[in-house]
């Protein structure tokens, strides 16, 4: 299982990208941590989750 | 005849102050800090004006832009000063409220190309800037090619809404993230002075709370 912002979901083997695919997340608009590293936007498609991987994804909205 | 000048207390009566406030330990972390704040609108000017009060010793300031009269109503400008850089009207700005400390400017937008160099001195990286696709831009560069920097971002303070509901979350050691994640600028009303002080200063807060090792 892989943590995603919390939840535990069956997505070990999937890469970001595939997850990200998944949702309605703008890529443009986000930040993806794992482990508590960032995974830099060029490394969606080859950063495969794995069992036990904890992510956050920050999805930011406009305003400042 | 005295000049306005001749009342200003002397920089080390300054740092007495501040030290009798916050203790010294702490006010040496703060005076030592240097702090870059990228984007100087609703968010970045009020960060500046409270760290600036707080006796941070270097603020590094970045903003493309100018004043504009639809600013005012949440940012740290004046009448007087539209038209100008945001960057030379704050340096202003501040130099009224704190004469001692050392400000470094850029007015230029931040990119991909030059966040780097514009921010390799700073300890601490405050986001404050208005579009939610730099916001993005801006977390990756410093999370993934600046290791050691703090990195204090805001998402989510547009509008009416309760001001309880912006909050400061820590999402990785350096990474902190504070408003309501949810409140986008462009629906409803937009921005109000307020709201978007409580988020600038969560971010504020979360800088001198790293500085102080409460974090």
């Amino acid at each position: 299982m892989v943590k995603i912002n919390g939840d535990e979901l069956n997505i070990a083997g999937k890469t970001v990208a595939d997850y990200l695919a998944t949702t309605s997340y703008d890529p443009k608009r986000i930040a993806v941590e794992r482990n508590g590293e960032i995974v830099p936007k060029a490394q969606y498609r080859v950063t495969v989750l794995k069992d036990g991987d904890s992510v956050e994804i920050v999805s930011f909205v406009g305003g400042g | 005849m005295w000049e306005v000048a001749d009342l200003i207390p002397t920089k080390d009566e300054w740092n007495k102050a501040l030290c009798a406030r916050h203790g010294e330990d702490v006010q040496k972390n703060f005076s030592s800090a240097t702090v870059a704040i990228c984007g100087l609108g609703g968010l970045g000017s009020n960060i500046a004006v409270s760290l600036a009060r707080a006796g941070i010793g270097k603020l590094i300031l970045i903003d493309f832009d100018r004043v504009d009269i639809t600013n005012l109503h949440r940012q740290q400008y004046k009448a007087d000063q539209i038209g100008m850089y945001k960057t030379e009207a704050l340096t202003e700005n501040l130099r009224e409220i704190t004469p001692y400390i050392s400000l470094e400017i850029h007015t230029e937008r931040i990119t991909e190309e030059n966040a780097k160099t514009l921010l390799i001195d700073a300890d601490i990286i405050c986001e404050a800037f208005d579009s939610a696709e730099a916001k993005a831009m801006l977390t990756e560069i410093v999370l993934a090619e600046m290791k050691g920097k703090y990195f204090v971002a805001a998402s989510g303070m547009a509008g009416l809404y309760d001001a309880n509901r912006i909050k400061t979350r820590k999402i990785t050691s350096r990474f902190y993230l504070c408003g309501d994640e949810e409140s986008d600028v462009s629906d409803g009303i937009g921005l109000v002075s307020s709201r978007v002080m409580v988020c600038a200063a969560h971010q504020a807060h979360t800088v001198l709370r790293i500085l102080a090792k409460q974090l």
